[in-house]
């Protein structure tokens, strides 16, 4: 049994046996009023507590017995033997009320019935309506309008000096309103006293709350319900979603409607000629903080206006061909570069003119090139919709039921991304589909709804975008993975590797643990392509799962192709850019990492191991090695690998420059991007150095490695 | 830091279930039997809000609520009455005691909560 209704029923046994004592005392002492307190507190308790715990013909049987000593108790009634006797039978019925919700017994129904008509004749006769009705809790449910119909309102919360008195803190309310939608808040500080006349225990200031919100009216008025008679509260409407007229009243008006000025004062100040605001205030028909309310009130209201137009209709938006948009950013990006070289030579020529010149296009070229960086941001949206097409049509085609949703789609991706992005999701949802997602019967033999879901969304993270697709099908069984990946011969048999490197073998390539090639997926040219396809343009692929739940492939994609955020570095007098996002920290190489190696190529960092890559020998880079050298520590997908460079210069943002066809291929470099003094300096592909250098090595650098120090 | 929280009823059945409902929100519930009770209570821990009932013996609600605003450490806390009646007269002379605000019995653990979010978040 409940533990709640256990404590009820043992509290309710216990006034029961209290109150058949007190009511045996009564009868001898008719007028002792504690004797009918206690009386009246244990009937109430009963009704209380019966209501609340579900005893409720409990409490309804006691409803009216209160009543009737509620009455003794003002001494409109008094106590007799009949009464005593009518409520010790009461009590027995009670009792049996009790009992029959433990298993024992039965209820006399006519027999309740009875004594409630013997109580209800007692109550005097001008007062029948003494037995209120159902008791009321709260005035509304917090039910959300269904439509979304947004309104906006005008909320005066005027507290009166001695709100505090009874423990209100307005803060909270006005908490409350916030929690129901776009809002704005004025607080009115005009009325507070000089602070020797102050008196702290005395609220002397009021709110004007703008709110725009789908809650019914009803709901606003609520968060005011313990303040009623301590303030003056006024709801007003001042706008509709739907209404779209001209412009929405001037300040005028608004102070006019609020009753702040009269209409005098509005024509008097109109028929001059400068701002509105100001000149009311002026006047002194107004203060500061009034006219500042109401232009609150209007921007508030042009703003959530504007958001209206905005996503509905596109009228106000317009088309460009994709060549243009790339030709201005191009050009964008040229002046960003010779910007650079213009601050550089200002620098050098000392000219309190050129410098401010210098400056001033530094400021210009940055917002146009922010500008211009944003035109390319379009929300991925347009390439969820897409695939609601897709999903329907596999599913029905593998007789698999799915429920298909989409979060996060408002969120804002450079076009070149989205572009790119289509085969690799398109892929991704196809293995959801198939191999992720169970037939229908067999997610009901698992105790799954038959409906699997599968969920696209989107969302903002620091400089990336992650994209995932999360289904609730079958998961990853590691044990499977490895065994397939052992008989293809993609690792050896004895190799130890994690859950999450098992896991990662899928995307190897010529993989498929797939039992049937359909004509949808399954022919093993799947994982590995989207993986390279996003690590091509600098973004990563994450997997988790948990087997009889689901699966979650994650995307990490770069916000924007066009600008990298780099580590500038030289090898051999020319420039190199590492993307920042991979960098993890510079240091030395010193004689002393090199002695200690003997001649592997791994430094000693704090407490972890680093294999590093000699650039200078993989690129065939002339000229002399320096005598201190550094490196480049990067991290991708936890593996740790360092580059050894001449120099860090340091940070260094800028365009970047396609390779175009001839240079396009080349291995390790994903593009370029010409410096201030007009130098080239290729970007280099952390990816694939990784490989190229043959991670696999340095993997046996690590093992052996340990046993080294 | 954890709202402290005091739960003065003389029925240990409705002293549980506000325990048990607002324990589970995170705020800290002490409890008493009755206005003595209570009174002895907070001499020990400093309180946020009180819930009280109105029908206790020894000191009922109006007593407590009373007492609780003349002095000086809890003229300001929120107080809530727990009431059965729905008609005006106990509220209002609660209120007149000093009581912040009120809920009618009986009452779902939400109302509960939401009341006591209301009144110190």
């Amino acid at each position: 049994m409940d533990i709640p209704n256990q404590v009820y029923l043992e509290e309710a046994y216990e006034l029961l046996s209290e109150l058949e004592d007190a009511l045996i005392e009564v009868e001898q002492r008719p007028d002792d009023k504690d004797l009918i307190d206690r009386i009246f507190r244990a009937m109430h308790t009963l009704k209380g507590s019966g209501a609340m715990f579900g005893f409720n013909d409990i409490a309804e049987f006691t409803h009216t017995i209160e009543t009737v000593y509620d009455y003794v108790r003002e001494y409109k009634l008094t106590v007799n033997k009949y009464l005593v006797s009518l409520t010790l039978s009461a009590c027995d019925q009670i009792k049996a009320m009790l009992d029959v919700f433990q298993g024992r017994g039965t209820v006399d129904e006519s027999e309740v019935n009875s004594i409630t008509d013997e109580f209800l004749k007692l109550i005097p006769g001008d007062d029948e309506n003494a037995l209120s009705g159902p008791i009321d809790s709260s005035r509304s449910g917090s039910n959300k309008d269904e439509g979304g119909h947004k309104v906006t309102y005008r909320i005066r919360f005027i507290p009166h000096e001695n709100l505090f008195k009874n423990g209100t803190n307005p803060l909270l309310l006005l908490n409350e309103l916030r929690a129901f939608g776009e809002n704005r808040i004025i607080c009115h500080i005009q009325n507070i006293p000089d602070l020797r006349d102050i008196k702290p225990e005395s609220c002397f200031v009021s709110w004007d709350i703008i709110l725009t919100t789908s809650r019914e009216i009803n709901e606003i008025r609520d968060v005011f319900i313990f303040v009623e008679g301590i303030s003056d509260i006024s709801i007003d409407v001042i706008d509709e979603a739907d209404i779209e007229e001209q412009d929405y009243k001037r300040i005028g008006e608004i102070l006019f409607d609020r009753g702040d000025i009269t209409l005098k004062d509005l024509e008097l100040i109109l028929s001059k000629q400068k701002l509105i605001g100001e000149m009311f205030v002026e006047s002194g028909a107004v203060d500061q903080t009034q006219v500042a309310s109401a232009l609150v009130e209007q921007e508030h209201i042009r703003t959530i206006r504007k958001k209206n137009r905005t996503t509905g209709d596109n009228t106000s938006s317009i088309r460009v061909a994709s060549d243009k948009l790339d030709s201005l950013v191009n050009l964008v990006g040229e002046l960003v570069t010779v910007q650079a070289r213009l601050i550089q030579f200002s620098a050098t020529q000392k000219n309190p003119d050129l410098t401010a010149i210098a400056e001033e296009v530094k400021r210009l070229s940055t917002g146009l090139r922010d500008n211009a960086m944003g035109i390319r941001m379009m929300p991925i949206g347009t390439t969820f919709a897409k695939f609601k097409r897709l999903v329907r049509d596999l599913s029905t085609e593998l007789g698999k039921e799915i429920n298909f949703t989409t979060e996060g789609a408002e969120t804002e991706l450079d076009k070149t991304v989205i572009e790119k992005l289509g085969d690799p999701l398109i892929h991704l949802i196809r293995n959801s589909i198939d191999h992720g997602v169970e037939s229908p019967d067999m997610r009901t033999a698992a105790g799954k709804p038959p409906q699997g879901s599968i969920r696209l969304s989107a969302v903002h993270s620091g400089a990336s975008v992650l994209i995932s697709v999360h289904d609730d099908g079958a998961g990853l069984d590691a044990d499977v993975i490895k065994a397939k990946a052992i008989d293809k011969g993609i690792i050896s048999p004895d190799v130890a590797l994690s859950e999450k490197e098992i896991f990662e073998l899928i995307l190897a390539p010529g993989f498929s643990t797939a039992q049937n090639v359909t004509c949808v997926s399954g022919r093993g040219v799947g994982m590995d392509v989207v993986v390279s396809n996003i690590e091509s343009f600098g973004g990563s692929v994450f997997i988790s799962s948990k087997k009889g739940l689901g699966t979650t492939i994650t995307l990490k994609l770069p916000l924007t192709l066009a600008i990298i955020d780099g580590l500038l570095v030289t090898i051999g007098g020319d420039y190199f850019v590492i993307p920042l996002g991979t960098v993890v920290e510079c240091v030395e190489l010193s004689k002393e990492d090199k002695r200690r190696a003997h001649g592997r190529h791994i430094a000693r960092v704090r407490e972890e191991i680093i294999p590093y890559i000699y650039l200078r020998k993989l690129f065939c880079i002339n000229g002399s090695q320096p005598k201190i050298e550094q490196i480049v520590i990067t991290e991708i997908n936890d593996r740790r690998v360092g580059f050894v460079v001449d120099n860090v210069i340091g940070q260094h943002q800028t365009v970047i420059k396609n390779l175009g066809k001839v240079l396009k291929n080349v291995e390790g470099v994903s593009g370029a991007t010409i410096m201030g003094d007009g130098a080239v300096s290729l970007i280099l592909d952390i990816n694939k150095l990784f490989l190229l250098a043959g991670i696999d090595e340095s993997k046996n650098f690590t093992e052996k490695a340990v046993g080294m120090y | 830091m954890t709202k402290n929280i005091l739960s003065v009823d003389d029925s240990a059945s409705i002293r549980q279930m506000v325990s048990f409902t607002l324990e589970k929100e995170g705020y800290g519930v002490i409890e008493a039997s009755d206005g003595n009770d209570a009174l002895a209570r907070i001499q020990t821990k400093m309180i946020d809000l009180v819930i009280t009932d109105l029908h206790m013996p020894n000191m009922d609600g109006i007593g407590l609520i009373k007492a609780l605003r003349a002095d000086s450490q809890y003229r300001f806390t929120p107080i809530v009455m727990l009431t059965t009646e729905s008609n005006s007269s106990k509220k209002d002379e609660g209120r007149r005691a000093g009581a912040t605000g009120w809920i009618v019995k009986p009452f779902k653990p939400e109302q509960l909560v939401a009341v006591v979010k209301k009144l110190i978040g």
